[in-house]
């Protein structure tokens, strides 16, 4: 009984002496950045599932161990996991990942969000008071997210402060050498319009010089209905939209249908990495991913 | 309805208190607090005003700012093209360079990012309105079919509850919680119930979190759930016979313990006061009504055993990706009123699965499964209380321990998005007691039984609409058939709901 004791005991301290960042990211598109920035030096858990709606994850209670043992949370914040988030940090009991504590970490500090509500009104649907929280697949966003991260980690692990700084440099550089590939991929395609199915596309669309404006659902949070289906199709008759985006959680019925009527092809993306087969890569797999698919799809004749 | 008299007592005495201390305080200082409000209103419309203006400078400067983009874009399309690679690199090496670390604060421009926090007041609020229409065959529905303070309670109309929550952090120690539910009683009444209100640590050491006020009782599942969280528009008939109408709540503290087990598991223990309403099966007086042929009397707390003493083990495991389980041990035990030295023992058991697809948009589709199963042993006094064979003399019903139990299973599918089909199965029954066997049968404890399937839409997130159908069989009652339409909206703050 004492060995046994004395074993667990041992084990528990092994663990505790563990020189690892325990890190919690809440989606897998901040996994992914961490990963790059935190490299071996951190153990991450990600909440959501890279093909699940960010906005609707459940408050698991195995969710609660993990914010429990976590020295780092990072969220998107811009009210992205509100509806489950709170729930779970309020039974974690984890000082560490107060607000304002060094172990939290709010991805979009520092980010220009965009789409501020100047009234809190729900009859034009579920919008979110602090802006469009879908920013990080906007390559320069994914730097400040990237650059917040380093310093969050920094502050939890001093002594690994430059090998993190080192691993920021390095993700900033390919991203910046990627970026002009992107841009340049998009330049034939400049204001070209695409319909998206939730407004979740808009820093993407903003980077690129796409024009993603027109939506499969009527308001934010609320289901597409056939009247709003049928003015979406003309609109994409008379702006002779190509594209049709839809993310791994939507229902992509809705998107074939609307392209169907219009000739317009439906392209897979996704926000997250892993969200989609061959971006499980991280981040600049993704980016390349979403770049190939849309702009092969925009340069495709129309089938009508 | 005894429960309604009280509530009614408690807004009286409530209104009263307070019409006495406006008073109180309009005496002394009439005049100064006449300007001092005025000058607190006036301030505040400034400030309204200020915050007006300075949203819509703001809107002006974004959209300005967009305007003047697209212009310079059309102009520059051809030069922006050749330039491009350069610019980037620039655009991207500032970016790097000027973004402020984290945590970084410094005097505001209009063109910074909007701070991001959650909520723009000290307390997040909300309220839930929750309404049914519909009918029963039954014509003993308040306290006969429905067994709830939340349920719908006659043929029409009945307002299930307006139910105001507060909840925000208090300091850097705690955070507080408020529900108020606003009730109109079948009189037309307005109630008020104080459901919960507590703080909750939010620091101490060793994965501990005390929580103390006016608390739901952590006994099972739908016990601590607020009546808008649940799958169906009423309380399981176990959950109303033997927790009581509004559930199991009182004025006490909590203390949990989060077990340092690799999957999650969790230990409560909790001390509360054991009488009233809402201790329905404690030292409860019935409203002066007889309870098991008993009239229960007055019994104060005089040692330590007369308080109500609770523990639950709750633990889950992710049986899958996609499939979580969740499952409880609760006990509850205190005295109760139906004798000097008698007592109640409750046992629960709960268990919680559900299936969400790895796919869900907006939380759909999924299927949850849910069950409890409870026991109580009453322990009731020997009483000559009350005249049982109508020869107006109070007849003697002995000292004995009376057994009820039973349970409800619920299935919920979510078959496609914002939509829901559920069926619930609920029985309870009891031992046969000597009182039954000397005076009859007590219909408060004959076997019941009752089928409910439903289907609910949700418009959005914030509202819904749900119709049940309630079959509805009652030992030496019969067979009665409800059909009730619930609706209900959501006001103000966010939700996070817990698993």
């Amino acid at each position: 009984m004492k060995k046994l004791l004395v074993g667990i005991l041992g084990a528990l301290f092994a663990m505790g002496a563990q020189a690892k960042l325990n890190v919690v990211a809440t989606t897998p598109d901040l996994a992914a950045i961490a990963r790059e920035i935190g490299s071996d030096k951190i153990d991450i858990t990600t909440l959501a599932k890279a093909t699940e709606d960010p906005h609707f994850v459940d408050a698991k209670p195995s969710f609660i161990v993990k914010l429990n043992r976590a020295d780092v949370l990072i969220e998107g914040g811009a009210e992205l996991e509100i509806g489950w988030l709170p729930a779970l940090l309020n039974q974690a009991r984890n000082p560490k990942l107060a607000t304002g504590a060094p172990g939290r970490v709010e991805a979009a500090t520092g980010v220009q969000l965009r789409e501020i509500p100047a009234t809190l009104d729900r009859s034009q649907g579920d919008i979110h008071a602090a802006g469009n929280p879908h920013y990080v697949v906007d390559p320069l966003n994914a730097k400040i997210v990237a650059q917040n991260i380093a310093a969050a980690l920094a502050l939890n692990d001093a002594k690994s402060a430059e090998f993190f700084q080192a691993n920021l440099k390095k993700f900033n550089e390919a991203i910046d050498a990627k970026l002009v590939v992107w841009q340049a991929a998009f330049a034939p395609f400049k204001g070209a319009p695409v319909v998206a199915y939730h407004n979740s596309w808009l820093y993407f669309a903003e980077r690129f010089g796409l024009k993603i404006d027109l939506f499969l659902e009527p308001k934010p949070g609320i289901p597409p209905t056939p009247t709003h289906l049928a003015e979406v199709i003309a609109q994409m008759r008379e702006q002779k939209v190509r594209v049709v985006i839809v993310d791994p959680y939507l229902n992509r019925k809705t998107a074939e249908t609307a392209a169907r009527a219009t000739g317009a092809t439906v392209v897979d993306v996704a926000q997250f990495p892993g969200g989609l087969k061959g971006t499980e890569g991280g981040y600049i797999q993704l980016m390349d991913y979403l770049v190939n698919s849309l702009t092969q799809a925009l340069g495709k004749p129309p089938t009508q | 309805m005894p429960g309604g008299v009280e509530k009614i007592m408690k807004l009286k005495f409530l209104m009263s208190l307070s019409l006495a201390l406006c008073v109180g305080t309009m005496n002394v200082h009439a005049q100064e607090t006449n300007e001092v409000a005025e000058l607190k209103r006036q301030l505040q419309v400034m400030q309204e005003n200020f915050e007006r203006s300075q949203r819509e400078q703001r809107a002006q400067i974004e959209s300005l700012t967009q305007k003047l983009n697209a212009v310079a874009q059309q102009q520059s399309a051809e030069a922006e093209q050749k330039k491009s690679v350069v610019q980037l690199a620039g655009e991207a090496a500032s970016v790097t360079t000027s973004t402020p670390p984290a945590n970084f604060s410094k005097d505001w421009s209009p063109s910074d990012p909007i701070r991001v926090s959650k909520g723009s007041s000290y307390a997040d609020l909300s309220m839930v309105g929750t309404f049914a229409v519909g009918g029963s065959t039954a014509s003993d529905i308040a306290g006969g079919t429905q067994l709830g303070g939340h349920d719908p309670n006659q043929r029409g109309f009945t307002v299930q509850g307006a139910e105001l929550n507060l909840q925000g952090g208090v300091d850097p120690y705690f955070r507080g919680n408020a529900n108020l539910a606003f009730l109109l009683n079948n009189g037309g009444e307005t109630g008020v119930e104080l459901e919960e209100a507590w703080l909750e640590t939010v620091a101490l050491p060793y994965n501990l979190q005390l929580r103390a006020g006016q608390i739901l009782t952590d006994f099972g599942r739908i016990n601590t759930q607020h009546p808008h969280t649940w799958g169906f528009v009423d309380v399981p008939l176990v959950n109303g016979r033997l927790l009581g109408e509004d559930g199991l709540r009182n004025p006490g503290a909590r203390l949990s313990w989060l077990v340092p087990t690799p999957f999650y598991s969790e230990l409560f223990f909790g001390v509360q006061n054991s009488q009233g309403g809402t201790a329905y099966s404690f030292r409860n007086d019935n409203g002066g009504e007889a309870f098991m042929d008993r009239l229960n009397g007055e019994r104060g707390v005089s040692r330590f055993s007369d308080m109500l003493y609770s523990t639950r083990y709750a633990t889950s495991f992710e049986l899958t990706d996609n499939q979580t389980l969740l499952s409880g041990l609760s006990a509850v035990f205190g005295p109760n009123s139906s004798g000097g030295d008698t007592a109640t023992q409750i046992y629960g058991a709960d268990v919680y699965w559900k299936w969400k697809s790895p796919q869900a948009h907006g939380g759909f589709p999924f299927v949850s499964w849910q069950t409890e199963a409870l026991l109580r042993r009453y322990q009731a006094g020997a009483s000559t209380s009350v005249d049982l064979t109508g020869d107006n003399v109070p007849d003697f019903v002995p000292a004995e321990a009376v057994t009820d139990w039973g349970g409800y299973s619920q299935v919920l599918w979510g078959f496609k998005e914002n939509w829901v089909a559920g069926v619930r199965g609920d029985f309870v029954t009891g031992s046969k007691a000597d009182y039954e066997r000397l005076y009859g049968p007590d219909i408060a404890r004959a076997t019941r039984w009752r089928i409910s399937p439903n289907l609910t839409w949700y418009p959005s997130e914030f509202s819904k609409i749900r119709l049940q159908y309630n079959y509805d069989q009652r030992d030496r009652v019969g067979v009665d058939h409800s059909l009730w339409l619930q609706f209900e909206f959501l006001l103000g703050a966010h939700a996070a709901h817990k698993y």
